[in-house]
């Protein structure tokens, strides 16, 4: 198990939504989960904070949440489709998450998936030479 | 008695989904990969089979972290869209067949795998889209459907081998069902594609290639094909391939290719489109 679990690090940004996260980011993916229902989405708009105090998440979660930092939110376990329900409640698509994950405009990154998305060479392997 | 005429393998993106129901699909965009389904949807037309077995997975809408079936089968009278953040998509109820499916449960669980049973269950873009792309926007979906769903969000999923052989018993159930029914089996997500972190918008072309040539030709190679694997050549969500496998196992070891379709990007995604039919 820990063979199959590492394996998956070698591959350059990627985080795996193994037993490790699953079990750092249960209560913040609950949170994301409560944005399914409308009512919840309303309150949550409402007052950010005051409705992530429901949640027994880290400080660190909730602060990742405030700013919207997806990548942080992943590293303290979120999972991306869990995530994705903020973005929903945001207004933004998918698309924009990802451009905000890669640090680039919503724009560019349209175009580099326009253009055949991002290329597999160079990116399988932390020790790829692209890297 | 029943039998499995044909296997379809399609893509979820959920924005395909949101271009259809906010009717974008002639924008230049979305024009090309709807041209992609022409085909399909002619042909189902005259196939109209009974009932579909679509597999596909939940994204965070039916199970959370609370429950994580690796394999649920629903035998409810019907599955209502499910709401994911921006309200339920605005297309029809999805009927099920509990009679087969609930056949199905006992059979493959007889054949030792662990199936869980669900009786009560909202229906995501991994299920509604691939509706959509085949049937397009009717009132009322023209068949029933028998959702399977898979766990890939949370590791370990089930192995390429582990899903083409449950595909495998789903033919063997199937084809002990009484009744005179004509089965497709239905394999969706995939193709190529990362959503998540600084690796997102990951597109592997040649690797998408080689695992549509290898479907009809080399199903068991692929079934072969190890979890770091995908990820590594597929991207992160690259892994709902394992998917089409349950689709492949489910039809004859000699069933041809009769139409593919691939397209690079539909949103984030690389999406990839065949149809399989049993000799």
């Amino acid at each position: 198990m820990t063979d199959y679990n590492e394996a998956f690090k070698d591959i350059p940004g990627t985080v795996v939504f193994d037993a490790t996260q699953s079990r750092l980011g249960y209560h913040l993916n609950m949170f994301c989960m409560s944005l399914m229902k409308a009512e919840n989405r309303a309150a949550f708009k409402a007052g950010e904070r005051a409705y992530l105090e429901r949640f027994p998440m880290s400080a660190e979660q909730r602060e990742a949440v405030l700013a919207r930092d997806y990548n942080r939110m992943i590293s303290l376990g979120g999972n991306i489709y869990f995530l994705a329900k903020i973005g929903a409640t945001d207004g933004f698509s998918f698309q924009n998450l990802a451009s905000k994950m890669t640090g680039v405009s919503e724009e560019a990154y349209r175009g580099m998936m326009l253009a055949g998305g991002r290329p597999a060479q160079g990116n399988r392997s932390r020790s790829d030479p692209a890297l | 008695m029943a039998r499995i005429i044909a296997g379809v393998t399609t893509s979820h993106v959920p924005a395909i989904g949101a271009a259809l129901d906010l009717g974008k699909t002639a924008e230049p965009y979305w024009q090309p990969l709807f041209a992609g389904y022409e085909f399909s949807k002619r042909w189902i037309a005259e196939q109209k089979p009974d009932v579909v077995v679509l597999v596909y997975n939940d994204h965070a809408s039916a199970f959370s972290l609370e429950l994580i079936p690796t394999f649920a089968i629903g035998c409810a009278e019907s599955f209502a869209p499910a709401d994911e953040g921006w309200g339920p998509r605005p297309v029809p109820a999805v009927q099920g067949h509990p009679e087969l499916a609930w056949h199905i449960a006992q059979s493959t669980i007889l054949d030792e795998f662990d199936m869980t049973i669900v009786n009560r269950m909202d229906v995501d873009h991994g299920l509604t889209v691939p509706l959509s792309l085949m049937f397009g926007q009717p009132a009322a979906w023209p068949c029933k459907v028998i959702p399977l769903a898979v766990n890939v969000v949370q590791y370990p999923p089930p192995t390429g081998n582990r899903c083409y052989h449950l595909g495998r018993a789903i033919r063997k159930a199937v084809e002990s069902y009484p009744e005179d029914l004509k089965v497709m089996v239905w394999g969706t997500g995939g193709m190529s594609h990362q959503l998540q972190g600084p690796r997102a918008g990951l597109i592997n072309r040649e690797f998408d290639t080689a695992f549509l040539d290898r479907l009809t030709s080399d199903p068991e190679g692929l079934a072969k094909i190890p979890h770091v694997d995908y990820v590594r050549e597929a991207g992160s969500e690259g892994i709902e391939l394992v998917m089409w496998l349950i689709m492949r196992g489910a039809l004859a070891k000699d069933a041809r290719e009769v139409y593919r379709f691939y397209h690079v990007p539909a949103s984030n995604t690389a999406v990839g489109h065949m149809i399989l039919e049993n000799a």
